[in-house]
């Protein structure tokens, strides 16, 4: 059985006195697109929420942080770092960044021709947003716009 | 959270036209967010596409993962790779205690470096990383 976060972390936090964190449930069934061309001709958007940034970047903050950073494909993985509210979860990926961030396995799917190609730039932010609204407000318009530029036809997405 | 933030990005991302898939390790958070399309990876959090130092499961993984923007045609699908962290699941009772502290981070708007020398990189470069 695949572990209870939704009641472990309620509980916890219960336990803690905090005010219980209000989970999303969705409410409708979710939009389904088809892709358009088989995947071996598509170009593939990437995002991970884990917070990862290349050296050089900015770190993200730990205060509903809804920047959003670019980390080319071609970055070698020495120099992917990571900000996240959760660190405690961070250990491995802090060790190798593609327990979060697979940059060589998606190269490696664009050599094979198992992809057409992946976006040049890999999106990363910072998941443990706390407001939702900002979520949708912020962060949502910067990547669907960010994925636009990029002329993705589909994405792929990375939550720690 | 991170989870149920995913979800809501690619929920969104497929309204407008964009088909997504999403990678999860924390298969009821992300069967709560409901999102077109997902792929569970039983792992301890940290490890959504694979263990450190391995490669070939990071590759298997993503692979996995992509094919299934191909393969999943029921909204909201979440296929289960069947992947074993461990032989015992020991680390599941660890994640699902009750009785722990607050393990998160303080709350501001400082960046969270992760080593020093990683501010320094950034002044000195151009690259924010939020323009490009």
């Amino acid at each position: 059985m695949s572990v209870r976060y939704i009641d472990a972390i309620t509980a916890r936090y219960e336990n803690l006195g905090y005010t219980p964190y209000r989970w999303v449930y969705a409410e409708d069934p979710p939009a389904f697109t088809p892709m358009a061309k088989p995947l071996a001709n598509s170009r593939i958007g990437v995002l991970t929420t884990s917070g990862a940034y290349a050296l050089g970047q900015t770190a993200f903050h730990y205060k509903d942080d809804t920047s959003v950073r670019a980390i080319p494909k071609t970055t070698p993985k020495q120099d992917i770092r990571f900000s996240h509210i959760t660190e405690n979860y961070l250990e491995d990926p802090r060790r190798d960044s593609e327990c979060v961030l697979p940059l060589t396995a998606l190269n490696r799917l664009e050599d094979d021709g198992f992809v057409g190609d992946v976006a040049d730039d890999t999106l990363s932010c910072m998941g443990g947003i706390y407001s939702q609204r900002r979520v949708r407000e912020e962060l949502i318009p910067d990547l669907a716009a960010r994925f636009e530029a990029q002329s993705v036809d589909a994405v792929f997405l990375i939550p720690m | 959270m991170c989870h149920q933030t995913v979800s809501l990005i690619a929920r969104h991302l497929e309204t407008a036209g964009t088909p997504t898939v999403c990678l999860t390790s924390a298969r009821d958070i992300t069967a709560a967010g409901n999102p077109p399309r997902a792929v569970f990876v039983d792992y301890p959090l940290g490890h959504t596409s694979g263990r450190p130092f391995d490669p070939e499961d990071q590759y298997d993984i993503t692979r996995a993962a992509l094919a299934g923007l191909e393969t999943i045609d029921e909204p909201g699908d979440i296929l289960d790779l069947g992947r074993r962290w461990s032989d015992d699941d020991g680390w599941k009772a660890d994640a699902m205690r009750t009785d722990g502290e607050d393990t998160r981070s303080a709350r501001d708007t400082t960046p969270q470096w992760q080593y020093p020398e990683d501010r320094i990189a950034a002044e000195g470069t151009t690259n924010s990383g939020e323009t490009t």
